[in-house]
């Protein structure tokens, strides 16, 4: 995905000093970013000894040498669009490159539908200050990231807020494009999902640089439903192996509301996922699923809480990591239940499949139950690929580097059998392939 | 075999897979389990080895397959007349030696069409790849004529099969393999008669003047199906006896041991 840049862009002052990007925001959205910038320069850098980094490289996390984007050249603009291609259909798609708005397409006519609002987070703030105010970062960040996540406050202006009325259906997917351009550039990409009762839709992020650069990333999105409301999140992070990339995303179930979010993480350097889904209702169900295909010295950095608040409300975590050569999964996630949040199916499961002497994989599952008569389970197992297996491939002919290939393809391709849209569950399959190769 | 002129004995060579005073052990604990072994497979012929339980029925396979828990001390396999130690058993498979498995693997996540193919493309120059539709259609003939569901194509390889499906499974990608000479170890272990019948239908299809082939087994009755033409008792790593098909029910009657005396004596 990655394609070398035309333009170069010196870094700007440090991302650390540079004060909030105001953008064009309003009065009232700049009073939002400034506070989040003084949290921001208050909290101190994450610890190894905090207990949401443990297993983490924290000496490691200086961002003082990546600077604020600047608009892409034309040139460039043109080739990123070009490039952005997704799944065959969609309802629409938004492409931004360095958090700004190069094009919007409707595919039909879903995203036109009454009461719809399909916007740039810039937009959406400009024109319905209001209804983003009531949804906008309202959950506190939980595990880790609340420095970054004060960061990512402070600076954003690019992503997408998508809201969808009561009882509308957005039958095809919603693509969003991230590009990231220029020499310790950095991004924070938003993406803002409001599913009101009954609504239900399918949102897609890519996640790309457009060339070998040094990045820095700080992303967010939040998923916000009321009773009822179906939604399906999936993001696909290509990196390059030189970025730095913070995601953290924010779930929130309502009553028979069901979310399902999948992170495909193929790129970067070292990556960094935080995923919270609160169940809110009775009947609430949270899928978090997550695909890892770790190699060379990629770190991938997963923590995660699945927070029950209502009862009869189920929340299914499944993680799987593929790790090759020197890299390294983390994996850290609490089930807490609630006192009151009673017939609460919670799972959680982490697989690694380590392939290399040299890779590491850290888990460390866990669970706070304050509530009686509650079926959770969580577990995390590691294994290797057998030796047996790979002489049953290689007496048919077939070289390690493909067996190891194809054992790797099925471990993690399994997970998107989740995926209850077959096009999209194919299209991640691709996306996979293409890594492994 | 015996008594060959030269002439005929160098033809044979590069028609034959060939074993010459194999010794080999266990890699890990180093114990022999091979020890001086001598076996000449034709192309066009059925060979059956025989032997107790601890003779090194399973061991000749492996060793000849390439797997690293042995090790060759001493000893020759030509392919050929081409030696394949040293090769990686995925060489071996390409070069046309074919093992059925006593014990097939069982592999999550891979689909059986996908495994085999895997292996078919393996066999193809660099950049060029495997026509599907041909492909499925060879598999499909393949798989009726060993009474295999279609499903089994979809499913993971061997993840769930029965002992009878798992044999079919092995048969179905030597057919669709190829290979110029089968390894079968086992191959009637843990088949019911009629699972027999069809492994064996398909082992007889692929009989031919361009194919050798040695069965390993421990009783008779599989050699009711696959009739050898020459059979060969194992004991103790090293072959004892040859004989013809006959050889085969004398020690279904007689049991190995006076092979055993035979030996020691």
């Amino acid at each position: 995905m990655t394609v070398l840049d035309t333009t170069e862009h010196p870094a700007n002052e440090s991302v650390n000093t540079t004060g909030p990007d105001f953008a064009n925001h309003p009065e009232s959205f700049r009073a939002t970013q400034q506070a989040a910038w003084e949290k921001f320069t208050s909290l101190p850098m994450p610890k190894r000894t905090d207990e949401a980094w443990r297993f983490a490289d924290t000496r490691t996390l200086d961002i003082s040498r990546f600077g604020r984007a600047e608009a892409v050249s034309d040139a460039t603009q043109a080739m990123l669009v070009k490039l952005s291609i997704g799944l065959e259909h969609t309802s629409g798609q938004m492409t931004f490159a360095n958090d700004r708005l190069l094009s919007r397409h409707f595919h039909g006519d879903s995203l036109n539908a009454k009461g719809v609002l399909w916007l740039p987070l810039e937009q959406a703030i400009a024109e319905h200050p209001e209804l983003v105010a009531k949804y906008f970062m309202r959950e506190e960040a939980r595990i880790g990231s609340g420095k970054f996540a004060a960061l990512h406050a402070s600076q954003v202006r690019g992503g997408m807020f998508l809201y969808v009325p009561r009882g509308v259906e957005i039958a095809l997917p919603v693509e969003t494009y991230h590009w990231l351009s220029g020499e310790n550039a950095s991004l924070f990409p938003h993406t803002l999902i409001v599913a009101e009762e009954n609504a239900k839709v399918t949102v897609l992020d890519y996640f790309a640089n457009a060339s070998e650069c040094p990045g820095f990333v700080c992303g967010v999105n939040d998923i916000s439903t009321a009773a009822g409301a179906k939604v399906t999140y999936v993001a696909v992070q290509e990196w390059n192996r030189n970025t730095l990339a913070f995601h953290m995303n924010n779930t929130t179930v309502a009553r028979d509301a069901s979310v399902l979010t999948l992170r495909l993480n193929l790129g970067g350097a070292r990556v960094r996922d935080e995923a919270v889904s609160r169940l809110r209702g009775p009947g609430g169900r949270s899928d978090m699923l997550s695909v890892n295909a770790a190699e060379g010295a990629q770190i991938f950095d997963q923590r995660t809480l699945q927070i029950h608040e209502a009862p009869n409300a189920t929340s299914d975590l499944l993680y799987k990591n593929a790790l090759n050569d020197t890299s390294r999964t983390i994996f850290t996630g609490l089930i807490r239940v609630d006192k009151g949040a009673h017939k609460t199916d919670a799972y959680q499961k982490v697989r690694n499949l380590v392939l290399s002497d040299e890779a590491e994989a850290n888990s460390a599952p866990g669970l706070e139950i304050e509530a009686d008569d509650v079926r959770c389970t969580h577990g995390a197992t590691s294994g290797a690929l057998d030796e047996e297996q790979v002489f049953y491939f290689q007496s048919r002919g077939i070289p390690r580097r493909v067996a190891q290939q194809l054992v790797t393809f099925g471990f993690l391709s399994e997970v998107f059998e989740r995926i209850p849209d077959a096009a999209l569950a194919a299209h991640l399959c691709d996306l996979l392939h293409g890594k492994l190769g | 075999m015996f008594g060959q002129s030269r002439e005929v004995q160098q033809t044979l060579k590069f028609m034959s897979l060939e074993i010459r005073n194999l010794h080999a052990r266990i890699a890990s604990n180093g114990t022999e389990i091979l020890k001086g072994l001598d076996l000449i497979v034709e192309k066009g012929k059925v060979h059956a080895i025989m032997g107790p339980n601890g003779s090194g029925k399973s061991t000749l396979s492996k060793v000849i397959g390439g797997h690293p828990d042995y090790e060759i001390t001493e000893g020759e396999i030509l392919l050929d007349g081409t030696s394949v130690i040293g090769m990686e058993p995925d060489v071996r498979s390409r070069a046309g030696l074919f093992l059925a498995m006593q014990y097939p693997m069982e592999i999550p996540g891979v689909s059986n069409a996908n495994f085999i193919r895997a292996a078919l493309q393996a066999r193809l120059p660099e950049g060029e790849e495997l026509e599907a539709t041909d492909y499925y259609a060879n598999l499909y003939s393949k798989m009726d004529g060993l009474e295999m569901d279609r499903k089994f194509t979809a499913r993971s390889v061997n993840e769930g099969f029965s002992g009878g499906e798992k044999k079919r499974n092995e048969i179905l990608q030597m057919l669709m393999l190829a290979p110029k000479y089968c390894i079968l170890d086992e191959t009637d272990s843990g088949l019911d008669i009629d699972a027999l019948r069809i492994v064996a239908g398909g082992v007889n299809s692929y009989r031919s003047p361009k194919v050798g082939m040695l069965v390993i087994t421990h009783y008779q009755r599989l050699l009711d199906y696959i009739v050898p033409d020459i059979v060969h008792v194992l004991v103790n790593g090293r072959i004892v006896r040859h004989g013809g098909k006959e050889l085969a029910l004398e020690l279904e009657e007689r049991g190995y041991d006076f092979i055993r005396e035979e030996t020691a004596a």
